[in-house]
């Protein structure tokens, strides 16, 4: 046998791939071991500058790792079932309409940090005191200013319903996104089941006027919406308090006015929260990272990273965040008990009468 | 003389089971045990009232989805099937200027995440679009989209085969006097079944569990098995119900593949394989022209025009055009990310490294095995080995959760990511390489066996030479797979950098024209990172060309 074909191909193909891995591993040298380590479990929009925890480490010698699981929604099943054995000391990121599964769970242990007293009562959920308000969101009805102003905008929810916004609305729908459970919530307060206008007529009345439904926000909101960054041809969303900054601080150049605006009726109040998880073994490192995240350092970052507003009262709002939006003064809430005692039939008749 | 007959039966043995041990190894601890953890623990686990599986099975909206997911993906396989074909023939047949630049180019739109192809579609099939017409939430669009994402499975599998078949038995068909129709469907059709068979079927696992492109372009009322699981799993936190449909939907698939593996089995035989390059031809003569160009259209309009939505995006400026959004890209300067967008490039890249080298290792090592065994237990091999592509996503990520804790805590090490993105990438090396194994004559390697080689030995001297073309075809896809993964990606708790899917939907999800140029920048790297691997990847080639 001579002709001896060989495959150098292959061979030469995979000495590429390990040879870049190689190089684009270098430079990634794991630091040395820290005195001590807590890891932190959150969800994907979860973002603050990483000067954040050196000087978290610097000041208490602690590395975090933050481990991103998903959406909200699938990280607190994470730690559903994980709960005998976590994976993370603290879990960030379960808000009011999930919370009372995770207490049910027996998810975490009861901590009261010292800085809750800059935290205003109307955030603190639980009076066991097993989780701690960090941040919150509203939830509210944004629109677009080039098509709408304060006068012709809808002043409440039940002006949706009024044929003039007939094909102006793009919702999302709550059973596969956070900011569209939120708003199915803000209708259920605002139109309460045993009153002569109970949410079910008011919805029933939203799809004769030809409401549009996506499956989540961004399709809502970049596809639909024809304010801002929207590429659609509605020009009212449901969205966040804290859009209308944003749509000016990722602008280039700035406007010296908002694109879109909210409206302060009808909004829904997301209070997301952190925990020190039952099982972990770093319970007080986790008890510190909760104390940091209500410091200043932490919460002076949380509305231009993550567009939430902080918890911690003392903490100055950017200069957009004051001139472009307003906190809404009364948004709905519901109870955490009762959410969590109705969600999945609430689901379910939303989507059996807008089907 | 009995020594060495010793040592070659041991070590006859010892290839042998190093073949069937690798993949099995693999599969039974990296998605077996998690899959079955996590299907106990949602359908036995707990104080359970009532059995999930009687609640899913009598719920009446079950049915439609069950019916809705079962024929979209077979519509949507034939449809992929009937534009793929034609292009697989055209860019494995005829030798053109950009030939080489196109092939590459067609597996752009594979790694593209949804939310951004979604955002596109929108707009390509909405009444201002091209077409003129409303297709946005509808069948229609699935359906396109479906094609957009999946031509490219069609066109390297079935190109990789079809280049190395004899193009002369279709020769002596015309000068018989066959039209061009009949000596394809009677005598190049069945040369190539084998691979159209296995394009097939990745298609048609890609389509049955299609999530992003149901949700987004869909719209409100359409869903399938693995959106449902998704919801159950995640906004309604109820794991048994889940649970209970990703065993509805893993018996579903399990069934078909099973089917499908015996067909396949039947449907190969043997044959003469040429080197791709000595099968293709100029193109001569006007109908040529036509098929080329014609091809080339449906790849402009299909795959082109949302690729070209994204690009003008990511330039697009309130005045005209700008670079801004890759400028600002290279700042890092990008809130809601707190991570430079390049370093997910550099997060990605490694990644997908790591998961090609393992996928192609436990893919190759499985095909060999499904190739050279016959039977019905190389065929239940060959279903399980199919099956992660026919799995939820969030039913793999829970399943780690819940089963990787011990010996080594794998929940949240940084090689779980690679190591879900090869079991993704696997089923592609094994469907790309089955065909050309099986159909490498057993003469060759009774003749090298003869000679005194092992079965690794054979293995390496006689097969791989004519598998190598499919084998890089598989590394390449594997590459891509990992460079696109989202769903298996996003239900991992992940230490460190995002990937650039990852990357890219946190980009989206605050508002803003400049986090959204960004967003489509970085669907532009990422397409051209695609693109250029591709390229890279085809240029590679075997010695020991000729014919066998």
């Amino acid at each position: 046998m001579t002709h001896r074909p060989r495959p150098t191909a292959l061979r030469s193909g995979i000495a590429l791939l390990v040879l870049l891995f190689a190089a684009t591993a270098c430079g990634n040298d794991a630091a040395d071991t820290p005195s001590s380590e807590v890891t932190l479990l959150t969800h994907d929009s979860f973002a603050v500058p990483q000067d954040v925890w050196d000087e978290f480490e610097r000041t208490t010698g602690i590395v975090v790792t933050v481990l991103q699981g998903g959406d909200a929604g699938t990280v607190v099943n994470q730690a559903i079932l994980t709960k005998d054995n976590p994976t993370a000391d603290v879990l960030f990121g379960i808000d009011n309409t999930f919370l009372s599964r995770g207490l049910g769970e027996d998810l975490f242990v009861p901590y009261r940090s010292p800085a809750l007293d800059a935290v205003p009562d109307s955030l603190e959920l639980d009076p066991e005191g097993r989780v701690t308000p960090i941040t919150f969101g509203d939830v509210c009805l944004n629109y677009d200013t080039t098509v709408l102003d304060a006068a012709t905008a809808p002043e409440d929810l039940r002006a949706l319903a009024d044929p003039a916004n007939a094909g102006r609305l793009v919702v999302q729908n709550p059973a596969t996104s956070s900011p569209g459970l939120a708003f199915l919530l803000s209708t259920i307060v605002a139109f309460p089941e045993d009153s002569d206008y109970p949410w079910q007529t008011f919805w029933s009345e939203l799809r004769d006027n030809d409401v549009l439904i996506t499956d989540g926000w961004e399709t809502a909101y970049y596809s639909a919406f024809s304010g801002g960054a929207g590429e659609g041809d509605r020009p009212i969303v449901v969205s966040y308090a804290s859009s209308p900054p944003a749509e000016v601080i990722f602008a280039d150049p700035r406007p010296d006015t908002a694109p879109t605006a909210v409206v302060t009726d009808g909004c829904f109040r997301q209070v997301e929260f952190a925990g020190v998880l039952a099982g972990g073994e770093r319970q007080d490192a986790a008890r510190r990272l909760i104390d940091f995240m209500l410091s200043s350092t932490f919460q002076d970052e949380v509305a231009l990273n993550m567009f939430v507003f902080p918890a911690n009262e003392a903490t100055p709002l950017p200069p957009e965040f004051v001139e472009f939006t307003t906190v809404p003064s009364d948004p709905a809430t519901l109870s955490p008990d009762l959410i969590e005692a109705n969600r999945d039939s609430w689901i379910a008749e939303w989507t059996e009468l807008m089907r | 003389m009995i020594r060495r007959l010793l040592r070659s039966s041991v070590a006859q043995r010892a290839g042998a089971a190093a073949l069937i041990g690798v993949p099995t190894t693999f599969l039974g601890y990296f998605f077996i045990y998690p899959l079955v953890t996590v299907l106990a623990t949602g359908l036995v686990g707990g104080d359970q009232s009532t059995n999930p599986i009687v609640d899913v099975l009598g719920s009446p909206s079950l049915r439609g989805v069950a019916w809705f997911t079962l024929w979209q993906a077979v519509a949507s396989t034939a449809l992929t099937l009937i534009l793929g074909i034609p292009g697989a023939y055209v860019l494995a047949r005829y030798e053109f200027w950009g030939r080489r630049f196109i092939r590459a180019a067609v597996t752009v739109p594979f790694v593209l995440p949804t939310v951004v192809v979604g955002t596109a579609f929108l707009v390509l099939l909405g009444p201002d679009g091209p077409l003129g017409i409303d297709l946005r939430r509808t069948v229609w669009a699935i359906l396109i989209a479906h094609v957009f994402y999946n031509y490219a499975v069609v066109v390297r599998v079935v190109g990789a085969f079809w280049e190395q078949v004899d193009p002369r038995l279709t020769e002596a068909a015309r000068v018989l006097g066959a039209t061009r129709w009949r000596a394809f469907v009677h005598v190049t059709l069945p040369l190539i079944r084998p691979s159209v068979l296995a394009a097939a079927s990745i298609v048609f696992l890609f389509t049955f569990t299609s999530f992003g492109v149901v949700l987004i372009l869909g719209g409100f009322g359409l869903a399938t098995l693995e959106v449902e699981i998704y919801t159950q799993a995640t906004a309604l936190l109820d794991l048994p119900a889940a649970a209970a449909l990703s065993l509805l939907q893993l018996v579903g698939i399990g069934g078909l593949l099973l089917a499908y593996s015996r067909f396949q089995q039947r449907a190969t035989g043997e044959m003469r394989m040429r080197a791709a390059g000595d099968t293709r031809r100029r193109i001569r003569g006007r109908a040529d022209r036509w098929i080329v160009i014609g091809n080339l259209l449906v790849m402009a309009v299909a795959l082109g025009s949302p690729l070209l939505v994204l690009l003008i995006r990511s330039v697009r400026a309130a005045d005209g055009f700008t670079l801004g959004a890759y400028t600002g890209l290279a700042d890092g300067d990008v809130g809601a990310l707190a991570v430079s967008p390049l370093a997910a490039v550099g997060t990605s890249l490694r990644y997908a490294a790591v998961a090609s080298v393992i996928a192609v290792i436990v893919g190759l090592a499985a095909a060999a095995v499904v190739a050279y065994r016959r039977g019905r237990t190389a065929r239940v091999f060959d279903a399980v080995l199919m099956l992660p592509l026919g799995t939820s996503a969030v039913t793999i990520g829970f399943g780690f959760l819940l089963a990787l804790d011990e010996p080594i805590d794998l929940r949240t090490s940084i090689w779980l990511i690679p190591l879900a993105h090869a079991l993704v990438a696997i089923p592609f090396v094994v469907r790309s390489s089955v065909p050309v194994m099986r159909s490498v004559r057993t003469r060759l390697r009774e003749a090298a066996a003869t000679l005194g080689a092992d079965p690794l030995q054979t293995w390496r001297e006689v097969d791989l030479p004519l598998v190598g073309r499919a084998a890089l075809v598989a590394t390449g896809f594997a590459f891509a797979i990992s460079l696109g993964e989202f769903g298996a990606t996003s239900f991992i708790a992940r230490p460190g950098a995002p990937t650039l899917p990852v990357a890219i939907f946190r980009l989206l999800g605050q508002p803003g024209s400049e986090t959204f140029g960004r967003a489509m920048a970085l669907s532009v790297i990422l397409m051209v990172l695609t693109g250029g691997v591709m390229l890279v990847l085809d240029r590679f080639r075997f010695e020991g060309r000729g014919e066998f």
